[in-house]
Order: structure tokens, then C-alpha cells, then sequence
């Protein structure tokens, strides 16, 4: 078990602007992604957050993400150069 | 500043969603996806050469390239199963490390405020397969993309 937040769903809902079902759907998604369980503890329903789990999803995506990133610029710089690719060139043909 | 880079992997379904906008034409854009000599450019890690042997960019032809060190070879075939000029292409996607888990990707090109917006939809036959393929790409790509980030951050 990860980090306990022991963050009740009244408590959860107070700083955000969006209705108290709306929060309930939010937890229900993470709590079936497994990224959070809750507990029973009298009237409140704790929320404890599995900063593991998290954590692997995200490095996980991120470093998908990066690499994604890496090759868009690589094209980016590809189509802003006006070296042998000739793209910009091409172009400036095409407006005149 | 570059634009942003949205890519979608939900759980449960094995798709892998990408939205990007380019500040070119979608001539331009087009040709760097079909081009081979340009492609090797973007697409394959820096560190290696990315060697296109085939790329025939018309509906029914096929391609394979070969990229990656000795250590974390990333090659693949497949079939560009339509290709619409400046508009779209469609085409499958095998690599050698995961042999017979085709996946299909659709990639459209159009024209959005003076910007060229591509919109890639990967296919992969399970979940698995799919992830497999992230963590693949991963392997060879990751560090790389740490020394980009760092060249990006000293910049």
C-alpha cells in the first residue's frame, strides 16, 4: 500500500469546483485503474492513493511520450531547413 | 516553442492515438512521411543510421527498414495499404522482434489554420502486443530522448 492520503470524499470534493458525483466518478475510475483504494471507516470512505502504482504508469508513458516528442522536433527542424531535404524550398517554389 | 504533442494509451483498448501540429504545408509534411531519404531524418533514433531498404509509398506497396544497434535492433515490414496524397495513409506495421503481431495505423494530413495537423490512429492486435511494442521503442529510444531533453533544457 502506497502513500495514505486519508482524504474523505467530502474532503476530496472541497478545493475543486465540480459536483460531489463528479468527484465519486473520478475515484471510482482511479480506483479501478488501481492507482487508488478506499476503505470503510465509519461514515467516511478514506482514499489512499498507490503513489507506486502511479508512478510506474506514469514513467511508463512518459518516457513513450518523450521519445514521440524527440522525433516530431527532429521533424519540425526537418521542415524548417532549407538543406538538401528542400522542404522550405519546395514551398517557396509553390508561392511564387 | 513547439507544438504540443497529444498521445492517447487507455487501458483497455490497443490503440495508441497521436495528434500533432507541424508550422509547414501539408505537401511538405506529407513528403517527410513518404520520402524515404527524409524519413530516415526524423524517425529512427539518432545514434544509428536507420537504413530504409524499401519504401514504395503507394497503395499496394510495401516498406522495411532496419534501425537500432546490435544490442536493440529495431527492424519491421509491412503494406501501405492506401496511400491518398497530401491526405492520408493507411498501412500495416510488423517488426521483427514481435513476428505476426500486425498492427494497422491511419494517419491523416489536413490543413488547420495555415498549419499542417496529422492525426495517427495505431491499431495493434491485443493490448499486449501494444504495450510490448511502447517498451520496445522505449529500450533504444529512451536515452536518447534524455540527451534531447537536456539539449532542450541548456538551450
Amino acid at each position: 500500500m502506497g502513500e495514505r492520503l486519508q482524504a474523505a470524499g467530502r474532503r476530496v470534493k472541497e478545493p475543486f469546483a465540480i459536483t460531489k458525483q463528479a468527484v465519486s466518478k473520478h475515484i471510482q475510475v482511479l480506483e479501478h485503474a488501481g492507482l487508488v483504494t478506499r476503505s470503510r471507516d465509519a461514515q467516511r470512505r478514506p482514499v489512499h492513493l498507490d503513489a507506486a502504482a502511479l508512478e510506474r504508469l506514469t514513467a511508463w508513458l512518459d518516457q513513450y511520450r518523450l521519445i514521440a516528442e524527440r522525433r516530431f522536433r527532429l521533424l519540425d527542424e526537418l521542415l524548417a531547413s532549407d538543406g538538401p531535404a528542400g522542404l522550405r524550398r519546395n514551398r517557396e517554389e509553390e508561392l511564387t | 516553442m513547439s507544438n504540443p504533442t497529444t498521445i492517447t494509451v487507455d487501458d483497455g483498448v490497443p490503440f495508441v492515438d497521436t495528434v500533432r501540429e507541424f508550422d509547414a504545408p501539408v505537401s511538405a509534411v506529407f513528403k517527410a512521411h513518404v520520402d524515404p531519404d527524409l524519413l530516415a531524418k526524423w524517425l529512427g533514433p539518432r545514434s544509428t543510421t536507420m537504413n530504409v531498404t524499401e519504401y514504395n509509398t503507394v497503395t499496394g506497396g510495401s516498406w522495411r527498414y532496419e534501425s537500432g544497434d546490435g544490442n536493440n535492433p529495431c527492424s519491421g515490414r509491412g503494406v501501405f495499404h492506401k496511400v491518398d496524397p497530401d491526405a492520408l495513409i493507411i498501412m500495416t506495421f510488423e517488426f521483427d522482434g514481435a513476428p505476426d503481431q500486425v498492427g494497422i495505423s491511419t494517419t491523416t494530413f489536413e490543413e488547420v489554420d495555415g498549419r499542417t495537423r496529422i492525426v495517427a490512429h495505431e491499431v495493434y492486435p491485443s493490448v499486449e502486443a501494444r504495450d510490448m511494442a511502447l517498451a520496445t521503442g522505449m529500450n533504444y529510444g529512451v536515452i536518447e530522448g534524455y540527451e534531447r531533453l537536456d539539449e532542450l533544457l541548456s538551450a
